[in-house]
């Protein structure tokens, strides 16, 4: 489980985020909405443990350890992984070589690039000239290898085209073991009940509503979660009238 | 003709004539007499002290010879091995070369200018030995051909001369590898490379260093290459040299003739890099890419570039990067120069350091600071070579893997 308690944080001396309280219970996936520069990225950094990302307050706490000052490979290696939605490139470092890295040599890099199909990025300096999509494809094999129990992904259908949003939103709900298979020995019931993944997904398009089934949508405005409810509920609200509604909600909620 | 009055006058004269770059040596310091060694089998190669096997490993020779289509080996002033196992690829020491066959008179002093600089004099006046090595018409190599000079004695003035010769169709990959018995402190190696890459002939010589660390080094190489001709020239030194100094120059004399320079060069403290690639573009539709990596650990390096566009259609891009890691300076100082319309030039140079976001992004997938860095570091010096078969790139790559230890 990952559990928030009022959160505040700092970037270079400004309040980025504060009074955050966020609850990921295993099986869950949370969708986070909000206008640009709200805090979504910086909430993400933080969890994942970015140190310029100064936490002034509150704690965060995964899987039942107090992770606040922990470093970032310290917490990859508890379980937490990111899918980035502008990841740095390194160059020399071939794809294939960084899917080794998430995968610590188990598993097969072909078969799950064949999965993706990615095979042909593979020989190529990770995430040099590589499109919006294919980022995320590369941003997803990663996670593959990876296996974290909490996911991060930041804005995973920016950049990518129709096509490959079916492939890129199915591969995100089966990660996220939103996709129960029938299963002579067990129950639909049962292997929700089993779920250990968690998800954090930020969009401001909400495309990936059509393929993962989220748990609960929340909006960050102002560095401040101000909205919670029925993802779809709550996305269409914004549709309708508006992050400026928000304003309104945050005011009440405090 | 190696007694040639007029080559001798120009030497004579060149003697005490500084080069333009780097460090001034004393060449009146070291001993240039010659040192005998007897002749070995390859096999004998192999039972060489493992001390010095390991380094003459590390410059990328194979000591079974097995995997190499020829050899040639010299030690201090001699020649100790030389052979080819390919009928189309003559490899000769130079001294014997130039007494049994006219047609190397040709090629003999033919791009190196004697009088270029007191290192150039030096070579011809008291030239030790170096190699021929000639790929005959249409010919194809399966193997590389390795080349080692090794020096073990100390205070040598170590002087040679080397022509690499691929005639027209045929490809010809060379490994040379240069190193110092692990005792040696002190020497001096002068090198001088004469390379002729003939119509549509495919080349690529792959220089390995491994010096002690008072060891100067100057090599003087230039390169003739013709219409639809290649040549690929790798530069690699990973390992402490108190001071080098190059400038090798390229001139693609034919249509689409095309030169490739790439240079990895780690310089720890104490070490004085001045190495550049020079390349003159003359005919329409060549093209030449030089490109750069280096890495200071407290080292001072200097990377020079200069490519010049004289034929409209040319294409030529410059790429210098350069890691601190440690200290030290990076001077990157890239040229270009246009001389007609219609040339596409472009260079692009970076000095920094690790990026800090780069070694973030590893370590949330699961590396520690150290490992991160170092995967960024051996990624900076693994520069994609193109041109190369598949044995060639695998040993450039063990050469740069068994070294990143030294990088960090």
């Amino acid at each position: 489980m990952l559990l928030i308690e009022d959160l505040q944080v700092e970037l270079g001396g400004k309040v980025l985020l504060k009074n955050i309280h966020l609850e990921i219970r295993p099986g869950e996936t949370h969708i986070l909405f909000g206008p640009n520069g709200s805090g979504k990225t910086s909430l993400l950094m933080t969890i994942m443990g970015y140190p310029q990302y100064a936490v002034k307050g509150g704690r965060i706490v995964f899987n039942g350890h107090d992770i606040t000052h922990a470093r970032i490979d310290e917490r990859a290696k508890m379980g937490i992984g990111m899918s980035y939605q502008r990841p740095p490139t390194i160059s020399g470092v071939k794809t294939r070589q960084m899917i080794d890295i998430c995968a610590k040599k188990r598993g097969d890099v072909a078969a799950l690039a064949r999965s993706m199909n990615f095979e042909d990025f593979l020989e190529r300096d990770v995430n040099a000239g590589f499109s919006g999509g294919e980022i995320k494809r590369s941003e997803l094999l990663q996670l593959m290898a990876q296996n974290p129990d909490l996911l991060l992904f930041d804005e995973p259908e920016s950049g990518v085209d129709m096509e490959n949003m079916a492939l890129i939103g199915g591969t995100i709900a089966q990660i996220l073991q939103k996709t129960p298979v029938k299963d002579k020995t067990k129950s639909i019931a049962e292997q929700r009940r089993e779920r250990t993944k968690m998800g954090l997904i930020i969009t401001h398009t909400g495309y990936i509503l059509d393929y993962v089934p989220a748990d609960k949508g929340q909006v960050l405005y102002a560095g401040s979660l101000s909205c919670s409810g029925n993802p779809r509920e709550v996305f269409d609200c914004i549709g309708k009238f508006g992050y400026e509604e928000c304003i309104k909600c945050a005011a009440q909620m405090s | 003709m190696r007694g040639s009055d007029e080559l001798k006058e120009k030497a004579m004269r060149a003697l005490q004539k500084p080069a333009l770059f780097g460090e001034d040596v004393n060449l009146g310091e070291f001993d240039r007499s010659f040192v005998p060694h007897a002749y070995m089998a390859q096999e004998e190669i192999c039972r060489l002290p493992e001390k010095e096997q390991e380094r003459l490993i590390m410059s990328g020779l194979d000591v079974t010879g097995k995997e190499r289509d020829g050899t040639y080996f010299q030690k201090d002033t001699a020649v100790v091995h030389c052979s080819s196992l390919h009928e189309g690829i003559q490899v000769m020491p130079i001294r014997e070369a130039l007494e049994r066959h006219r047609w190397v008179e040709e090629y003999y002093w033919k791009l190196v200018p004697v009088d270029q600089d007191k290192y150039t004099a030096s070579a011809y006046l008291e030239l030790h030995d170096g190699y021929v090595i000639r790929a005959l018409p249409g010919s194809k190599s399966v193997y590389p051909i390795q080349a080692c000079l090794y020096i073990d004695k100390e205070n040598l003035q170590q002087n040679v001369h080397n022509l690499i010769i691929a005639e027209e169709g045929s490809e010809l990959h060379v490994i040379a590898g240069c190193a110092t018995s692990p005792r040696l402190q002190r020497g001096i190696h002068v090198g001088i490379s004469e390379f002729f890459v003939k119509k549509g002939a495919r080349l690529s010589f792959t220089m390995i260093h491994n010096w002690a660390e008072e060891m100067a080094v100057r090599p003087r190489s230039v390169a003739h290459v013709e219409e639809d001709g290649l040549f690929v020239n790798n530069y690699i030194c990973l390992k402490p040299v108190r001071s080098i100094q190059m400038y090798p120059t390229t001139h693609l004399l034919g249509d689409r003739a095309t030169a490739m320079f790439y240079s990895v060069i780690v310089g720890s403290p104490g070490s004085n890099f001045d190495i550049g690639g020079r390349i003159h573009l003359l005919r329409p539709g060549a093209r030449a890419e030089i490109i750069q990596r280096s890495i200071s650990n407290g080292g001072h390096i200097v990377n020079r570039g200069h490519l010049i566009g004289k034929a409209p259609e040319i294409k030529a891009h410059l790429e210098c990067k350069g890691l601190l890691l440690k200290g030290g300076v990076i001077d990157s100082i890239p040229q270009l120069e246009g001389h007609v319309e219609g040339v596409d030039m472009s260079h692009e140079a970076a000095v920094g350091k690790v990026s800090q976001e780069e070694i973030y992004y590893l370590m949330s997938r699961g590396l520690s600071e150290s490992e991160a860095t170092s995967t960024i570091v051996r990624g900076f010096l693994n520069v994609d070579i193109k041109g190369l078969p598949p044995e060639l790139k695998a040993e450039i790559d063990r050469a740069v893997a068994a070294s990143d230890q030294d990088a960090l």
